[in-house]
């Protein structure tokens, strides 16, 4: 089966209204391969990793940057410069020790299970940011612009925390009825915009950025009513989650780490059959890729927006279902915290595919959770993390920068390729 | 031998009526009717008698005084609720004959329904509704809006997609503090501030331009990093030595002479920072330079048809690339707002997604100076409404209130305020 | 001005477009460059209009070697050019666009709109042009755009100009019109390159004709020689100019398109109170110049837009008001004008674009499962079938040539059993030997007894396949001919004239071209006979 090459994050996703323009000619002819050299050192999966190495070394630029030992080590850099590099190093290699050893395995610590635990951690954490990246994915493979996960996780949110708080069910109903709220709530949010697209051709990435807004706001607003609110409580929160509506744990009660992650295997499982091996997928991915050659062939174009919104919503919806059934177990106004946000890094970085969203979830998660325990050992403020995944992102979006970084040589068929198919950009 | 000229005929043939006519689109008449009816039951004829609303209009520096205005409040809301229901029937009416109403329309219809809910707001109570203080207000939280939207519609008309604007805000807003800080001026962190921005700017060209890579993405990301970048100097470098990095000087309000004492105009356009004079002045030069200057010409060309352009010499990168760096720093110059203009301290992601509503005030200005001005003074009404609101003591949750500019914008893209027709090459990389 | 080309070569990877091509136009020469399309033509305009920069050779004017970096060093050096997409912005006005890049201006980098206005009254009151400045180019018909596209190239003091396919979109009454200016042009000592594919033109109007083949010179050519001599020259084979077929042998009439009315979202009425019927076995050619409502006339039949009235039967169902999913399963099959946009899915394989339309029926798919092995076989089946040219089935459709992209939109529409068969500009862009392939498969379609519509700005097109003809302008049907009509009158009815009238004026003055056409027709060609 031959998953067609979509969508690079250089190959802009067409837009789908307007006229159409096409800028190649015929007279290029496909661009032929090179030597299997070339063919390694221009592959995907090297320049993932070199991006990765220079997102850290360009943070690390920044962490040596504010640090105090540093700065004072600068005052005098003329007469002593080996003091500031010295200084430098400690700095960054400290914080990223302690990233690591807060991400994957603790190597201070005293029992197996302490060690592990940073490792579950990055499992739960990246539980919501695989989710919701799978949704965005999608969106993105078919051609959607879909900026409003994190909306679409606080609705989850909140529909999942009202089956959670106002229903008494055994376990065995009451979670799933929860998990379905949640997909029902995100599904709605994201059918909102994916229906305004289809409707009206409002563009997604404004409805959905006001739609994220108006959630914040939403969610506000609710948990200062009884919908939402602990009784009795005069803060903005709500009650705690029953046994019955939660996610099980997985490892025990030393671990955080619950069944949330096996729905995120799951969904990707799921994502990879209905983009891969379903008529469904098969829509989207045209949709996505030329909807005037869908809409000609008899696909319905509108309605493959309103779908792809729904199932993305649906994700994102799961991801907020995660945070409040799971990991919190209550429900807050910070309930998505920049998990949809985040998502849209991870579902770029994974390529909108399955797989990759996953490790990319994992990967982000890790730097997420690391980032805590970075913070508390070395006083590095996690917000070094949102600048480290900004950075993958962007160097992974631009091959070419990351090759002349590295001096790889220039890629064959690769690029042309890319060059192509953005030349052949559809009119907004 | 002539040809048969081809020229299009008059669109009125005498056998026009009889033929088959487009369907008419009731959005609008639809929308009128619906607000108007929900005004005149929630603000007229539901809430009791018997009850007064007073606005004040006059502040202590004008010329002359005009005194409190007090009205009935159930009588004054029908009233403006049965005006903005006659402005529907009006639209009604035209649209069914196929006639095109100007935006008076939409404008005197807005200014009756916002006025009978602010007479249903204030009914009974203590506090009068200040008008003045309450346009005022809009003018001041609607600076980032307006100078983020004429960066996004600079970079859009030049064909490149500019969702960074949240991050050219918050990159001035984080420079202009510090350099006011540290220079202890103002002034300096004025300056400063469009420097910021026109650096995230060279990031999103260098991104989208030079390595093709999408405008949304590099937007989006750019945000992200943006807000990493500012939030961890904050958390170290800012938090170490607050008093010397981050307590920026106020910017002064300067009175214009004269124009600043007439009533209601005076102290809303006239007793203000020199950052909203350099809005009016930029606002002014873009309206002509966009529409009638050979910079503006080439701009759009390149944003419309940027191989139309290249053939006639115009070099396209280079075009987008200068006007999408100017318009990052027209953003960064906006960011000032938040920390010099309006004498606050930076925090950690304090533009709160006013990059996004400028986004959303540049459409419903559809790329047009003036458009986004009034677009990003209808949010920043919308915004202080709710400040103001909060001090009357009013009925209605703050969190409904703050939803209302996001609720109005999706409105507004679903096509209730009409068609709009973004430049024909945004977001698409010139590759030759 | 002289100018002079030696030895450009081009490459884009591995292909070679220029292969050290050698060109010389003389001052106030007509110099057309024949070639088929992709054999190079363009590629080479581009080049010496500074688009594109050679990998080797030079450009000389006047003998003087000349290196261009843009299009702006081009034009200062006298060189202008009409795209055969004009370089228009639409929503700009006449005088905008012909001042665009060297704007008159007043203080203060405002444009002097007066001086620019005059500029544009000037050069079209030379040539008797007729174009208001300030008129907007969207609201232009084609034949305008590029008068106004000539006067910008003028404005520059253009003495070389480079006219690229710029009959493509006119009636022949109005290429009448643009020979007449070229000649005016060259008489005023202005260089012209003219390039064409088209043989008929290059007769007419050259003073001399270099053919390019494969991005070579091959030759050059006396506007003397025959069409059959250029041809061979141009393809580099000896080929049939018309379509080889039988005469048609039309069945019952069971389509029936009746008082079809499209009206576009800005208002305009893009088909206008449409009627008439095509007979299974006989293909219907809608002629018109591009742009008078012959796309939208095909898209509302296929259920893409929805008309304000009228009526499409198919063997007595009405399908109007049927998606366009409900319309291709009643057994339409449609070649969309612009294959790259609504033909096929270019990120798409080969294999999956054959499968757009059925990719969710068995045998390709079981409820919401695809049979992936089913869609591979299929591919194997009719890329033999229809002889597409690819590495493999799972090789990305826009990696294809033209002509195999085109080959397999016609593998897909072709491959489920037809009622009606429509095809908008099948062959547009194709080069030769897909041409030929392409009209037999669609001759052999209506053999079938499939009624067939073809819809074709290409007059030659429309006289080789057509059995009837039916002319639209503005929406409207002008009038109907049998096949093989004289190309003057359908000219004249392609500019709005009622057939009566047109063909009253066509025997009264004859153009430049369908003299020609006469003139061939008297010749001794016998695939010229054959007609």
């Amino acid at each position: 089966m031959s998953t067609p090459p979509l969508p690079d994050p250089e190959v802009p996703p067409p837009a789908a209204t307007g006229t159409a323009a096409v800028t190649t000619t015929d007279e290029k002819p496909p661009p032929q391969g090179n030597t299997v050299m070339r063919e390694i050192l221009s592959s995907g999966w090297l320049v993932t990793v070199l991006a990765v190495v220079l997102a850290l070394v360009l943070s690390g630029v920044l962490i040596a940057a504010a640090d105090d030992d540093v700065q004072a080590a600068l005052k005098y850099f003329f007469s002593q410069p080996m003091d500031t590099f010295a200084a430098a190093w400690s700095a960054v290699s400290s914080a990223y020790v302690a990233l690591f050893q807060g991400a994957v395995f603790d190597t201070n610590a005293e029992t197996f299970t302490a060690a592990i635990k940073p490792l579950t951690e990055t499992m739960t954490v990246s539980i919501p940011l695989i989710l919701a990246g799978l949704g965005l994915g999608i969106g993105f493979r078919a051609g959607l612009f879909n900026i409003g996960a994190q909306g679409q996780i606080i609705l989850g949110a909140i529909f999942a925390g009202w089956v959670a708080f106002h229903l008494d069910l055994p376990a065995y109903l009451h979670l799933p009825l929860a998990m379905l709220a949640a997909i029902v709530g995100g599904g709605l949010w994201a059918g909102i915009a994916g229906f305004l697209k289809a409707r009206t051709g409002a563009h997604e990435v404004i409805v959905t950025i006001m739609l994220n807004s108006i959630a914040v706001y939403l969610i506000a607003y609710l948990l200062t009513t009884p919908v939402l609110q602990n009784p009795g409580s005069t803060n903005p929160i709500s009650p705690a989650v029953p046994k019955s509506a939660q996610y099980p744990l997985l490892l025990g009660d030393s671990f955080r780490l619950h069944a949330g992650f096996i729905v995120a295997i799951v969904a990707a499982i799921f994502v990879w059959w209905l983009m891969g091996r379903s008529t469904i997928g098969f829509k989207f991915r045209a949709v996505g890729a030329n909807p005037h050659a869908a809409r000609t062939a008899g696909i319905s174009v509108n309605a493959s927006y309103v779908w792809v919104m729904l199932v993305a919503g649906a994700l994102a919806g799961l991801a907020g279902s995660a945070q409040v059934l799971g990991t919190d177990k209550v429900l807050t106004a910070d309930v998505a915290a920049s998990f949809g946000f985040d998502a849209i890094t991870v579902a770029l970085l994974g390529r909108s595919k399955p797989l990759g969203t996953f490790f990319a979830g994992l990967l982000f998660g890790a730097l997420r959770a690391g980032g805590f325990a970075m913070q508390a050992r070395t006083g590095t403020p996690i917000d070094v993390v949102l600048v480290m995944q900004s950075l993958v992102v962007l160097f992974i979006a631009a091959p070419p920068l990351v090759r002349a970084v590295f001096r790889l040589p220039a890629p064959g068929p690769r690029k042309a390729r890319a060059a192509r198919s953005t030349t052949k950009e559809v009119a907004a | 031998m002539s040809a048969p000229t081809t020229d299009r005929p008059a669109a009125t043939a005498p056998d026009e009526a009889a033929k088959p006519l487009a369907p008419i689109s009731w959005k609008a008449p639809t929308g009128y009717g619906v607000f108007s009816v929900l005004s005149l039951v929630l603000f007229g004829l539901l809430p009791d008698s018997g009850r007064e609303s007073t606005f004040t209009i006059s502040t202590s520096k004008d010329f002359f005084q005009i005194d409190p205005i007090t009205v009935p409040s159930k009588s004054t809301a029908i009233l403006l609720s049965l005006i903005a229901l006659g402005l529907a029937v009006f639209s009604y009416v035209e649209t069914k004959n196929r006639r095109k109403v100007g935006v008076w329309l939409p404008a005197i219809f807005g200014v009756c329904v916002v006025m009978a809910f602010l007479v249903w707001a204030d009914a009974g109570k203590d506090s009068p509704i200040p008008l003045t203080g309450l346009l005022q207000g809009s003018l001041f939280l609607a600076i980032p809006l307006v100078f983020g939207a004429l960066s996004g519609l600079l970079c859009e008309r030049s064909g490149i997609i500019n969702v960074a604007i949240e991050g050219q805000l918050l990159a001035g807003a984080f420079l202009a503090a510090v350099v006011a800080s540290i220079t202890s001026s103002a002034y300096a962190g004025l300056i400063a501030a469009p420097i910021a921005g026109a650096l995230v700017g060279a990031l999103l060209v260098l991104f989208s331009i030079k390595y093709v890579v999408n405008q949304i993405i590099v937007g989006v990301v750019l945000n992200v990093l943006v807000i990493g970048v500012t939030s961890y100097l904050f958390s170290t470098v800012l938090k170490n030595d607050a008093a010397r990095y981050n307590s920026p000087p106020k910017l002064p309000t300067i009175d214009i002479p004269v124009l600043s004492q007439i009533p209601v105009i005076g102290p809303v356009l006239f007793r203000q920072t020199v950052l909203v004079y350099v809005m009016y002045v930029v606002v002014a030069l873009l309206q002509i330079f966009i529409f009638r200057s050979r910079w503006g010409l080439r701009l759009r060309a390149v944003g419309e048809h940027p191989k139309a352009a290249d053939t006639v010499g115009i070099k396209v990168n280079r075009t987008r690339m200068r006007s999408t760096i100017l318009g990052s720093a027209v953003a960064g110059l906006g960011g000032a707002f938040f920390t010099v203009a309006a004498g606050l301290a930076f925090g950690k992601e304090m533009t709160g997604g006013k990059g996004f509503i400028a986004l959303a005030a540049m459409i419903l200005g559809r790329w047009n100076p003036v458009g986004a001005l009034a677009a990003a003074l209808l949010f920043g009404f919308s915004d202080n409404l709710q400040v103001v609101l909060g001090i009357v003591g009013t009925p209605i949750p703050s969190q409904i209130m703050l939803m209302t500019p996001y609720v109005v914008t999706i409105f507004a893209v679903a096509g209730l305020v009409g068609r709009v027709r973004p430049p024909a090459s945004e977001g698409i990389p010139y590759v030759k | 001005m002289k100018l002079e080309l030696r030895g450009i070569t081009k490459r884009f990877g591995a292909l070679v477009a220029n292969d050290h091509i050698d060109l010389v136009v003389q001052p106030g020469e007509i110099h057309a460059l024949l070639g088929e399309n992709g054999a190079g033509k363009s590629t080479l305009m581009n080049v010496l209009y500074g688009l594109y920069d050679p990998d080797e050779g030079e450009v000389l004017l006047d003998d003087e070697p000349r290196v261009f970096a843009g299009p702006g060093d081009a034009m200062a050096a006298g060189i202008g050019m009409v795209h055969q997409h004009f370089m228009l912005v639409p929503v700009f006005t006449v005088a905008e666009n012909v001042a665009l890049g060297h704007e008159p201006v007043k203080g203060g980098g405002l444009i002097d709109r007066a001086a620019a206005r005059k500029l544009v009254k000037e050069i079209s009151d030379r040539f008797g042009f007729d174009v208001d400045p300030d008129a907007l180019i969207e609201n232009l018909p084609v034949g305008a755009q590029q008068r106004v596209e000539i006067i910008k190239a003028l404005s520059r003091k253009a003495e070389v100009l480079i006219l690229d396919e710029p009959t493509a979109v006119l009636t022949p009454q109005e290429t009448d019109e643009l020979i007449g200016i070229m000649r005016q042009l060259k008489e005023s000592g202005t260089s012209i390159v003219f390039i064409t594919h088209k043989l008929r033109e290059v007769r007419a109007i050259a003073d001399r004709i270099t053919v390019i083949r494969r991005g070579k010179v091959v030759g050059e050519a006396s506007p003397t020689s025959t069409e059959q001599e250029l041809a061979s020259l141009m393809v580099g084979r000896s080929v049939s100019l018309g379509v080889d077929k039988g005469p048609a042998e039309p069945g019952e009439e069971t389509v029936q398109v009746r008082g079809l009315t499209v009206i576009d979202p800005a208002g305009v009425r893009q088909v206008d109170d449409v009627s008439f019927g095509v007979r299974r076995g006989e293909i219907l050619a809608i002629a018109g110049v591009q742009g008078n409502g012959q796309t939208e006339l095909t898209e509302v039949m296929l259920g893409l837009t929805q008309p304000v009235a009228g009526s499409v039967q198919l063997d007595g169902d009405e399908l109007v008001g049927r998606s366009v999913k409900e319309v291709l399963r009643a057994g339409v099959g449609f070649v969309p004008e612009d294959r790259t946009i609504d033909g096929l899915v270019s990120e798409f394989s080969v294999a999956e674009n054959l499968v757009l339309d059925l990719h969710d029926v068995p045998p390709f798919a079981r409820s919401v499962q695809m049979n992936l092995a089913k869609v591979r076989a299929n591919a194997e089946q009719r890329t033999v079938e229809f002889d597409v040219r690819t590495p493999s089935v799972e090789a990305a459709a826009g990696t294809l040539s033209g002509g195999n992209q085109q080959k397999v939109v016609l593998a897909r529409e072709m491959s489920r059993p037809l009622r009606l068969f429509i095809a908008s500009q099948p062959t547009r862009g194709l080069d030769v030997g897909s041409i030929e392939f392409v009209h037999q498969r669609i001759v052999q379609e209506r053999d079938h007894g499939t009624p067939v519509i073809i819809v074709s700005t290409e007059l030659d097109e429309v006289l080789g396949l057509a059995d009837r003809i039916v002319v639209m302008y503005r929406g409207r049907i002008v009038g109907e001919v049998p096949g093989g009509a004289d190309r003057d009158v359908l000219g004249l009815m392609m500019a709005g004239v009622p057939l009566a009238e047109a063909q009253a004026q066509a025997a009264a003055h004859h153009t430049t071209l369908g003299g020609a056409d006469l003139e061939a027709e008297h010749g001794t060609t016998t695939e010229e006979a054959d007609r």
